[in-house]
Order: C-alpha cells, then sequence, then structure tokens
C-alpha cells in the first residue's frame, strides 16, 4: 500500500465514522421533545404571560446516575389560605419523547405547596416548573440535570 | 397489567390541630410510556396511571396529572393541613380504565 493509499483508506474510515457519528447524534433527537415545544405547551397551558422566579423552588440532582428514577421535589411560596394559594403545578422536560410530566392541582386545605417524586429522564437536559397561584400570578424555576443513564426506553 | 396493582399509603394516624403533616404514597405499576419497543421491534402500547386523586373526608385536595415521564411504581409525596378527624381516599386511574383505590385515617387532637 503507498503512503498515499494509506491516507486516503484513513482518511475514509474517518468519513464513514464521521458519518456513524451523525446518524447517531441525529437520530435520537427527532423522537424527543425539544425547547419551543416546551415553550409551546407552556403557552397553550398558562398563555404567554409574565413569569418570575424566585418563589418557585425546583429542586432536582445536578447529577442523575439512573435516568428511569430521577428524585423530583417542587415547592412555592405561598400562604396558601382560600384568598391565596397555588392552584397548580406543571413539570415540562426539555429532552424527553413528551414535553409534559405532570401536573399538580392543590387545594388551601394543603398547608403546603409542595410534592416530590421521582421522574424518568432520557438524556441531559432542562427540565422546567411553572406555578399559577389562585391570584393570577406565574412563577418558573429550571433546573438542568446530567444523566449518566438515560431512562424512558426506546 | 400482568400483576396486579397495590398500593401503599403512610399517614401519620395522629395530629394536632393545624399541623401540616406529609402524605406519602406508592402504587405497583410499569407505567408504560408507549415509546418503549419489546423484543421482536413492535411498540409496546402506552399504558401509565394518568390521574391520582386525593380527597380527605370525600372532598379532593390534591390531585396530579401524570405523563410517560413518571418512573415505574410511581411514588408521591404531598402535604395537608390537619384540621378534624377523618379518612383519606387515594385513587389512582390508569389507561385501561383500572382504579386503585387506597384509605388512610387520620386522628385530630
Amino acid at each position: 500500500m503507498t503512503l498515499f493509499e494509506q491516507a486516503h483508506s484513513r482518511r475514509e474510515a474517518l468519513r464513514v465514522a464521521a458519518i456513524a457519528a451523525a446518524v447517531v447524534a441525529l437520530t435520537p433527537r427527532l423522537a424527543f421533545a425539544k425547547p419551543e415545544e416546551v415553550k409551546a405547551e407552556i403557552d397553550k397551558l398558562y398563555g404567554a404571560r409574565e413569569m418570575t422566579t424566585g418563589k418557585l423552588k425546583l429542586d432536582m440532582p445536578e447529577i442523575a446516575e439512573n435516568g428511569l428514577v430521577v428524585p423530583i421535589n417542587i415547592e412555592v411560596e405561598s400562604p396558601m389560605t382560600e384568598a391565596d394559594y397555588v392552584k397548580s403545578v406543571s413539570v415540562f422536560a426539555e429532552g424527553n419523547p413528551f414535553p409534559r410530566v405532570l401536573t399538580y392541582r392543590f387545594t388551601p386545605a394543603c398547608g403546603r405547596a409542595a410534592a416530590s417524586l421521582r421522574m424518568r429522564l432520557a438524556q441531559t437536559q432542562n427540565v422546567i416548573a411553572v406555578a399559577e397561584t389562585s391570584t393570577g400570578q406565574l412563577y418558573t424555576a429550571r433546573s438542568e440535570v446530567k444523566v449518566t443513564i438515560g431512562g424512558c426506553g426506546g | 397489567m400482568a400483576t396486579k396493582t397495590s398500593a401503599r399509603v403512610r399517614v401519620p394516624p395522629k395530629a394536632k390541630k393545624d399541623e401540616i403533616i406529609e402524605v406519602k404514597t406508592l402504587v405497583s405499576h410499569e407505567m408504560e410510556s408507549g415509546v418503549r419497543k419489546d423484543a421482536s421491534g413492535k411498540i409496546v402500547p402506552r399504558d401509565i396511571i394518568n390521574t391520582f386523586t386525593a380527597a380527605f373526608n370525600g372532598a379532593v385536595v390534591f390531585e396530579a396529572d401524570w405523563f410517560p415521564s413518571i418512573s415505574a411504581n410511581p411514588y408521591q409525596a404531598f402535604f395537608f393541613k390537619a384540621k378534624e378527624s377523618g379518612e383519606f381516599t387515594f385513587t389512582w386511574k390508569d389507561d385501561n380504565g383500572q382504579e386503585t383505590t387506597a384509605k388512610a385515617k387520620l386522628e385530630v387532637a
């Protein structure tokens, strides 16, 4: 094999590898929700209204070793009285097959607008929460979680 | 679903008036997301619990809508302000219309 042929075949191998990497990188993307879809869902549920940060806390691990069970804690600062309570909280995932994760409906009987559960994360992504109070205020929070092994199957 | 759904609930049996207690629930369910393929490459149809409802003495106090991103065997914790003695009823509903219920008593001193 001449030097030229060697270089050529190596280039060919690199090209094939690059295409394969691109295919691998692109294929799963198609099946996942995108940030724009999450935004569209939020607009659909809560309207394109102004949101403030700070009152809603979305507590998730920075790194999730197992994407099948990622703990998520939500808490909204609120007096939780008949006059002023948190009506709902919704959670969205930017990198899962479906943008919506959950919606909670609280009542003043809860005493505290907080809840926790475990969710699936297919890949490293942003998780976004939106809360609406009975007075019409909207709060938002986001959390980036790095996922070592993705959940959701497929 | 191949296995029967079973639920576990943890509520403190006694609380003081106006005390805020934590209610913890766990239900067994595969939460089939509808995107997973079986060994033959066919997509396994979606079957998840889509609603969880907690009521106290008949009045709904907390509700959750769940989507396929919720982990299998869903755990759900939330809070409740104790006002009077009574009973919680928890209901989980899945895509196939199967309902699972659990009850727990609370005594308020």
